[in-house]
C-alpha cells in the first residue's frame, strides 16, 4: 500500500499513494480556523492583555463625550438658576484631557497591534512558504503556482485587516456592549431589556448573514486564485503566446476569470451591505422604541426628561458598538475565508517524509538498488512494473529507452522525490526512506532537463549547488566562492564559455535564466550539481540542449573528474551509453536489457537496434 | 495613465477618474451616501424634536404632547428605515464600484501582458507582474470604498453646518475650528506615509517575486536539499515587508486617532461656547444639545474622510505602479500588408540582420547576438541551423515568428517585411516550436489546436488526432481515458519531458503552417521516434512547407538541402552538408563529434589511463 506514513485525522483512502492535493480551501469551521490561524502565528497574541487593557481605555474616551454632554446638560445649561459657564469649562477641560489619553491609547493600541499581527503574519507566510517546499513533487504540481503565490501574499494580507483591528474591537465592543448594557440598566432597566429584545432578531438574522457572507468571501480567494493561475500563463507562456498567434484566446480566458472575481467580489459586497445595514437599521428603531416607551415611563414619574436624554445617548453607545460588531464579523469572515486557503497549504500532508529513526549515511561511493519496484502516478495506471535493479559503487550507469518509458520516473525515485508504491529503493542498503533528507540530499543529486536558474549571475547560480560549510558568510568567503566556482567550469571545460559571456561569471542570467540560451543553462546547472559534489550524480538528460561537441567534452571531463563516484545519466545520445560501465534499457516501465555496452550493443536486442541506428545517424 | 502634478491632483485625478469610469454607480452610491448624510441629521433632528417638543412636554403634563408620542415613534421608525436603506445602498454600490475598478485595472494590466513584447517579459519577473493584479489593484483602489461615503457626506457638513449657523453663529464658528486642524494632521500624515507606503508595496511586490520564483525551481529546490535555504532568503523578505508594514502602522496609528477624535473635541468646545451663549440668553438649552449633537453625528463622516486621506498615499503608490506597466509601450508595430495566398512554402530572406539586446549587470549597455547575417530560404526547402551552445540560433530563429524585430536589416516573408504584415498575419503562416515547450493547463485538444471548440477556424478532432500522429502522440493520448479531453495539469507536469515536445509539435502541424521552425525541438525525443517524427514532415507533402530547424543530431541535419552553420552570431558557411564538411572545420568539428569521441575511445581502450583524460581536459 501507500508508503507514506499516515497522518492522524486523515483517513486511509485520502492517502493513497502520491494522492495528496493541495486543497483550495481548509474544511476547517470559523472558530476552529481561528484558533488554527492562532496557532500558527502565536505571535499575534504578544502582549495581548497589556493590548486589550489599552483598548479599553481607549474606548473609555468614547464614553466620555456623551457622559461630558450629559452633565453639561445638566448641571451646566439646564442648572438651577441658568447656565453655569464655570462648570461647563471645567467638565469640559476634564473631558479633554480624557480624550487626550484616551488618543494615546488608541495610538499605542495600534502600534502594538501592527507589531504583533505583522510578526505573526510574517510566520504565517514563511511557514507556508516552507510548507510548499515541503511537500512532494507531485503534491506541489496539484496547484498552479501563481495561485501558490496568492496563498503566501495576497491570501495573508486578507487576515491582516482583521487582525490589526478587528481582533480587539470585536473584545472592545463586546465590553462596550456590557458597560453600556449596565449604564443603561442603572438609568432604566425595563428600558434596557426592551433594547436588548429589539436585538434579538438582528442576532438570529446575523447567524445567517455571516455564513453567507463567509461563503461568498470564500469563493472570492478562490476566483482570485483561478485568476492568477490564468494570468500567469500569459506571463509565463508569454513566447507561446505570441509564437502562435493566441492572445486573443487567452485574453478571453483571462477576461473571463476577471469578470468571475468580479461577480464574486460585488455579491460578498451586496452581503456585507445587506447585513451591516440590517445593524443600523436595528440601531436606530431603538432610538424610537426608547423614545415612545421613555416617554410612557417618564409620565408614570419613573424617569425625568434628563434621563431619557441620557438613556439616549447610552444607547448610542450600545449601539455603536453592536453595529461595529456586525463590520467586524463581516471582516472576520474575509480573514477565515484567506485563513482557509493559507491553512490549507500547510494542512496538506507532506507525502515523501523523513522517518523519526533517520539515519544520517557515511559518505563514499554510493550503491543503489531498487527491488520490485512498482510505480504509479496519482489515479494512473502503472509506469513501472516491479522494477529491480543493482548498481554497484563507482559505476557510470546510463539509462536508455523512449520517451515514456518511465526513465525520469526511476531518476527521481532513486533520488527519492517520490517513493514507490510497491518495493523499495535502497542507498548502500539502507531504504530511503529511512535516511535523513540532509545525507540523502547530500549524497544523491538530480539535474533535471530543464535547468532551472536563479534571477543573479552565472556565479550565484553556480554557487547555489555549494553546500552549506562552503557557503559565503563573510566577504572573505566570497573570493573563495568565487574561485570555487571558477575552478568547476574549467574543471568541466568550460571556461572559453564563460569568457565568451559579456561579464564572464557576473553575467545576469536572466528571469528563469532566460538571458541565457537554453543549452547555457543545462550547462551552468551542470556547473552547480558538480559543485554540489554528491556521491551518486543523476544526469536527466541534462545535456540535451548543448552541442555535440560540448555535450562530448563535459562527459568526458565528468568521467575523469567523479571517479570513484557514481554517475546515473539518462541521454538520448548514445555516446553516453558508449562511455558507461553499465547500460539499463527502459521499455514501457520495464528494464529489458542491461550490460556493458558492448556485450549490449551485440546481443541482438533492443539495444543493439538503438545503438545501430545511432551510429548510422552520426557517422 | 500616469498621474502628474501636486500630490493633491494626483490624488483628486486618481478618485475622479474612477468615478468617470463608472458613473452610473457612483452617482447612486454618492446619492445613497447624501440620503444617508441626511438621514443621520435627521435622526439627530427628530431626536432633538421628539425630546423638546414630545418627551420632556409630555412629562411635564402637556396632553397635546402626550398624543404625539406615537406620532414621534413612527417619525423615527421611519428615519430609521430610511437611514437603514440608504447605508445599504451607499455600500452595494460603493462595492460595485471598487470592484469594477479593480476589474478594469486587472483588464488594463493584462491587455498589456498579452501587447508587449517577450522581451519586456524578460525584464519583469513574473511575481511581481502577479502582483500588479492583486496587491497593487487592491492599493489603488481601496480608497473607493470609503469614498462614495465621504462625498455623501460633504452634503451632510455642509446641511450640518448651516444648521449650526442657523442655530447660533457663534456655536457654528466653535464647531468649524476642527477643519483647519483636520488639513494640517493630513498635510503631516501624507508626509510620512508616502515614503513608507511605497517601500511596503514595493517588498509586496518582491515577496511575491521571491515566492514566485522559489516555486518554480521547486523541483531544483528538492533536488539539491535547499529548503533550508529557500526559506531563509523568504524569510529575510517578508521581515522586510513585515517592518515596513509596521513603520505604515505606525504612522496610520498616530493619525488614526487625531483624526477620530477631533469630532470630539469639536463638541467640547460646542459645549463650553453654548453654555456661554445660552447664558446670556442669545440661545436656549435645546439648541446646544441640537448642536452638540449634531457634532457628534458628524464623528462617523468625519471618520470617513479620514478614511479617505488615510488610504490616499496607499492608492497613489498602487496606481503608480500599474500606469508603469499599461503606460509602457515597445509593443511590437504591425503593418497592414498580407502574405499572398499559396498553398506552396514560405519563402524567407534574412538581410544584413543584426540583432542587439540590453544588459543589465556590471558592463552595462548592449550585447550584439546577430550580426550581418544574410540568408535566403527557397519556397518549400528544408534548412538546418547548426551552431555551437549559445551562437545566436534561438534568437535567429525567433525572429521568423516574429517574437522581437532585429535591431538591424531585415527579416522577409515572401518578400514583405516582416514588420510590414498585419497582427496575426505571421502566427497564421509560421509555427515555432520552441525549445522549452508551455503547455498549458487545459484539455489535449485545447493545447493542440489553442482555439476553444467550434471558434472560427478551429481544427477538427480528425485534424488533431493527424497531427499527433505525425507528432507520434497518438498512441499516448489515445490510452487516456478521456482521450482529447484528457486535462493536462499546468505546464503539463503529467506529461513526460519528450511527451511535452511531441505536443508542441502537434501544435505547430495542426496549423499547416506554410514555414515551419523547430528550435531543437526534438531534444527530448528518441532518435528513432525523431526520425519519424522528421519524415512524417516531408511525405506530408515536399515543398507545401518550408522547414527551418535548429538541430544537432546529424541524422536530422541529413534530411536537410541546405546547413546553415552559426557561430558566435553570425554565418559562417552555408551549402549542402557534404560541402560544409569539406570545406568548413568547425562544422566538422560539431558533425562528427560523437564519431570522433567514440573513436577516441576505442583507441584509449575501455580502461583509459585516467591521467592522459585530466590532461585533455585541463587543455
Ligand atoms: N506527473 C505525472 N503524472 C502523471 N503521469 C505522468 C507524470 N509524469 C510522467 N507521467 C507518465 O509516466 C510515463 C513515464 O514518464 P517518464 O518517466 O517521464 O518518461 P521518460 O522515460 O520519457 O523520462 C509517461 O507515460 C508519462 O506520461
Ligand atoms: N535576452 C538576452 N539577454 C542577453 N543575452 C542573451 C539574451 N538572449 C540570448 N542571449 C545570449 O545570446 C547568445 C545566443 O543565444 P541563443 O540564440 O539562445 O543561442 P543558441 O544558439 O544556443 O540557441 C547566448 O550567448 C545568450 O547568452
Ligand atoms: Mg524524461
Ligand atoms: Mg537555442
Amino acid at each position: 500500500m501507500s508508503a507514506t506514513t499516515a497522518e492522524p485525522g486523515i483517513s486511509e483512502d485520502e492517502l493513497d499513494a502520491n494522492g495528496a492535493r493541495i486543497e483550495s480551501v481548509s474544511s476547517l469551521g470559523v472558530f476552529a480556523t481561528l484558533r488554527r490561524g492562532v496557532q500558527l502565528s502565536p505571535e499575534m497574541l504578544n502582549g495581548v492583555w497589556i493590548t486589550l487593557a489599552l483598548a479599553v481605555l481607549a474606548a473609555g474616551g468614547k464614553v466620555v463625550v456623551p457622559l461630558a454632554v450629559q452633565r453639561t446638560i445638566d448641571d451646566g445649561i439646564l442648572a438651577e438658576g441658568g447656565p453655569d459657564a464655570g462648570r461647563v469649562v471645567t467638565l469640559a477641560a476634564l473631558a479633554a484631557v480624557g480624550l487626550v489619553l484616551a488618543g494615546v491609547c488608541a495610538a499605542l493600541v495600534n502600534v502594538r497591534l501592527f507589531r504583533s499581527t505583522e510578526a505573526g503574519l510574517a510566520t504565517l507566510r514563511t511557514r507556508a512558504f516552507r510548507h510548499v517546499h515541503d511537500l512532494s513533487t507531485l503534491t506541489q504540481n496539484t496547484e498552479r503556482r501563481g495561485a501558490l503565490v496568492a496563498r503566501v501574499t495576497n491570501d495573508v494580507d486578507t487576515i491582516s485587516l482583521f487582525v490589526q483591528w478587528g481582533g480587539i474591537m470585536l473584545l472592545v465592543s463586546v465590553l462596550q456592549i456590557l458597560v453600556a448594557t449596565a449604564l443603561m440598566a442603572w438609568y432604566s432597566p425595563v428600558l434596557t431589556v426592551v433594547v436588548w429584545v429589539c436585538f434579538v432578531p438582528m442576532f438570529l438574522f446575523m447567524r445567517v448573514g455571516q455564513r453567507k457572507v463567509n461563503a461568498a468571501y470564500t469563493l472570492v480567494r478562490e476566483r482570485v486564485g483561478a485568476m492568477l493561475g490564468a494570468i500567469s500563463e500569459s506571463v509565463v507562456g508569454a513566447e507561446t503566446v505570441r509564437a502562435y498567434g493566441v492572445s486573443a484566446r487567452t485574453g478571453r480566458r483571462i477576461s473571463q476569470a476577471v469578470e468571475a472575481t468580479r461577480r464574486a467580489q460585488r455579491r460578498s459586497m451586496e452581503l456585507v451591505a445587506i447585513v451591516f445595514s440590517s445593524g443600523v437599521f436595528v440601531a436606530n428603531l431603538v432610538l424610537a422604541v426608547v423614545v415612545v416607551l421613555g416617554a410612557w415611563l417618564g409620565i408614570g414619574g419613573a424617569l425625568s426628561a434628563g434621563e431619557i436624554v441620557a438613556f439616549l445617548f447610552l444607547v448610542q453607545l450600545f449601539t455603536g458598538p453592536v453595529q461595529m460588531g456586525t463590520e467586524i464579523l463581516n471582516e472576520m469572515q474575509n480573514a477565515v475565508a484567506g485563513w482557509r486557503r493559507v491553512i490549507a497549504v500547510v494542512e496538506t500532508p507532506v507525502e515523501v517524509t523523513e522517518a523519526p529513526d533517520a539515519v544520517d549515511l557515511p559518505r563514499g561511493p554510493a550503491r543503489v538498488t531498487l527491488r520490485d519496484v512498482r510505480f504509479a502516478y496519482s489515479g494512473g495506471p502503472d509506469v513501472l512494473h516491479g522494477v529491480s535493479l543493482d548498481l554497484p559503487p563507482r559505476t557510470k550507469v546510463a539509462v536508455v529507452g523512449q520517451t515514456g518509458s518511465g526513465k525520469t520516473t526511476i531518476a527521481k525515485l532513486v533520488t527519492r522525490l517520490m517513493d514507490p508504491v510497491e518495493g523499495t529503493v535502497e542507498l548502500d542498503g539502507t531504504d530511503l526512506r529511512k535516511v535523513s533528507f540532509a545525507s540523502l540530499r547530500e549524497r544523491v543529486v538530480l539535474v533535471p532537463q530543464e535547468g532551472f536558474l536563479f534571477d543573479g549571475t552565472v556565479l550565484e547560480n553556480a554557487a547555489y549547488g555549494l553546500r552549506n560549510g562552503t557557503r559565503p558568510t563573510t566577504p572573505d568567503d566570497a573570493g573563495e566562492v568565487r574561485a570555487a566556482v571558477s575552478d568547476a567550469f574549467a574543471e568541466l571545460g568550460l571556461s572559453d564559455w564563460v569568457e565568451t559571456l559579456p561579464d564572464g561569471l557576473d553575467t545576469q542570467v536572466g528571469q528563469r535564466g532566460e538571458a541565457l540560451s537554453a543549452g547555457e543553462r543545462q550547462l551552468v546547472a551542470i556547473a552547480r550539481a558538480y559543485l554540489a559534489a554528491p556521491d551518486l550524480l543523476v544526469l536527466d538528460e541534462a545535456t540535451s540542449a548543448v552541442d555535440p561537441a560540448a555535450e562530448v567534452r563535459i562527459a568526458r571531463a565528468l568521467d575523469s573528474l567523479t571517479a570513484g563516484r557514481s554517475t546515473i545519466t539518462i541521454a538520448h545520445r548514445l555516446s553516453t551509453a558508449e562511455a558507461a560501465d553499465l547500460v539499463v534499457v527502459v521499455d514501457a516501465g520495464e528494464i529489458v536489457e542491461t550490460g556493458p555496452h558492448a556485450e549490449l550493443a551485440a546481443a541482438g536486442g533492443i539495444y543493439s537496434r538503438m545503438h545501430a541506428s545511432w551510429v548510422s545517424q552520426t557517422r | 495613465m500616469m498621474l502628474t502634478g501636486s500630490r493633491t491632483r494626483r490624488s483628486l485625478v486618481l478618485m475622479w477618474r474612477g468615478m468617470r469610469a463608472h458613473p452610473g454607480t457612483y452617482v447612486l452610491a454618492v446619492t445613497a451616501s447624501a440620503l444617508f448624510g441626511a438621514m443621520t441629521v435627521g435622526v439627530s433632528r427628530a431626536v432633538g424634536w421628539a425630546t423638546d417638543a414630545v418627551v420632556v412636554p409630555a412629562i411635564a403634563g402637556d396632553e397635546a404632547a402626550r398624543d404625539r408620542i406615537w406620532l414621534a415613534g413612527v417619525v423615527l421608525g421611519a428615519v430609521a428605515l430610511t437611514l437603514a436603506l440608504s447605508v445599504a445602498g451607499r455600500r452595494m454600490w460603493a462595492g460595485y464600484g471598487f470592484s469594477d475598478n479593480i476589474a478594469d485595472h486587472r483588464s488594463a494590466l493584462t491587455t498589456q501582458y498579452l501587447r508587449l513584447p517577450v522581451s519586456w517579459h524578460r525584464a519583469h519577473p513574473a511575481g511581481q507582474l502577479l502582483n500588479h493584479t492583486t496587491s497593487d489593484a487592491e492599493a489603488a483602489n481601496g480608497v473607493f470604498n470609503p469614498l462614495p461615503f465621504a462625498l455623501g457626506v460633504v452634503v451632510m457638513i455642509v446641511t450640518a453646518v448651516v444648521m449650526l449657523f442657523s442655530i447660533d453663529p457663534w456655536l457654528a464658528l466653535a464647531a468649524l475650528v476642527i477643519f483647519p486642524v483636520t488639513v494640517v494632521a493630513n498635510t503631516i500624515y501624507q508626509r510620512y506615509m508616502s515614503p513608507a507606503v511605497t517601500r511596503a508595496q514595493q517588498l509586496r511586490g518582491d515577496v511575491a517575486d521571491v515566492a514566485h520564483e522559489s516555486f518554480e525551481a521547486a523541483l531544483l529546490v528538492k533536488a539539491l536539499g535547499t529548503e533550508g535555504r529557500e526559506e531563509a532568503r523568504f524569510a529575510a523578505t517578508a521581515g522586510d515587508l513585515r517592518a515596513a508594514n509596521v513603520r505604515v502602522g505606525v504612522v496610520r496609528a498616530i493619525f488614526d486617532p487625531v483624526i477620530q477624535n477631533l469630532p470630539a473635541i469639536g463638541t467640547l468646545v460646542v459645549l463650553a461656547v453654548g453654555t456661554w451663549r445660552a447664558g446670556s440668553g442669545d440661545v436656549a438649552a435645546g439648541d446646544v444639545v441640537s448642536a452638540a449633537y449634531l457634532l457628534t453625528m458628524m464623528t462617523v463622516p468625519l471618520m470617513a474622510f479620514g478614511w479617505v486621506l488615510g488610504e490616499l498615499p496607499r492608492a497613489l503608490v498602487g496606481y503608480d505602479r500599474i500606469s508603469e506597466v499599461v503606460d509602457a509601450d515597445g509593443e511590437l508595430a504591425y503593418g497592414t500588408g498580407r502574405l499572398p495566398a499559396s498553398d506552396g512554402g514560405l519563402g524567407v530572406r534574412f538581410e544584413r540582420v543584426g540583432v542587439d539586446v540590453e544588459v543589465t549587470g556590471l558592463e552595462r549597455g548592449t550585447r550584439t547576438l546577430l550580426e550581418g547575417v544574410d540568408l535566403e530560404v527557397p519556397a518549400g526547402a528544408t534548412v538546418a541551423v547548426v551552431g555551437p551552445t549559445g551562437a545566436g540560433k534561438t534568437t535567429l530563429v525567433s525572429l521568423l515568428a516574429r517574437l522581437s524585430d532585429p535591431t538591424r536589416g531585415r527579416v522577409l516573408l515572401d518578400g514583405t517585411d516582416a514588420r510590414e504584415l498585419a497582427a496575426g498575419e505571421i502566427p497564421a503562416h509560421v509555427a515555432l516550436v520552441t525549445q522549452s515547450t508551455f503547455v498549458f493547463e487545459d484539455s489535449v485538444r485545447a493545447n493542440v489546436t489553442l482555439a476553444d471548440r467550434g471558434e472560427d477556424g478551429s481544427p477538427s478532432d480528425d485534424e488533431v488526432w493527424e497531427a499527433l500522429r505525425l507528432a507520434r502522440l497518438d498512441d499516448t493520448i489515445r490510452a487516456y481515458p478521456d482521450g482529447l479531453d484528457a486535462p493536462l495539469g499546468e505546464r503539463g507536469a503529467n506529461l513526460s519531458g519528450g511527451q511535452r515536445q511531441r505536443l508542441a509539435i502537434a501544435r505547430a502541424l495542426v496549423r499547416r503552417p506554410r514555414l515551419l521552425v523547430l528550435d531543437d525541438a526534438t531534444s527530448a525525443v528518441d532518435p528513432r521516434v525523431e526520425q519519424a517524427i522528421l519524415h512524417g514532415l516531408a511525405e506530408q507533402g515536399s515543398g507545401a512547407t518550408t522547414v527551418i530547424m535548429v538541430a544537432y543530431r546529424m541524422s536530422s541535419v541529413a534530411l536537410a538541402d541546405t546547413v546553415v552553420h552559426l557561430d558566435d552570431g553570425g554565418v559562417v558557411d552555408v551549402g549542402p552538408h557534404e560541402e560544409l564538411m569539406a570545406r568548413d572545420p568547425g562544422y566538422r568539428e560539431l558533425a562528427t563529434a560523437y564519431q570522433a569521441e567514440a573513436e577516441r575511445r576505442e583507441r584509449a581502450g575501455d580502461e583509459t589511463d585516467r591521467d592522459d583524460e585530466l590532461q585533455e581536459v585541463a587543455r
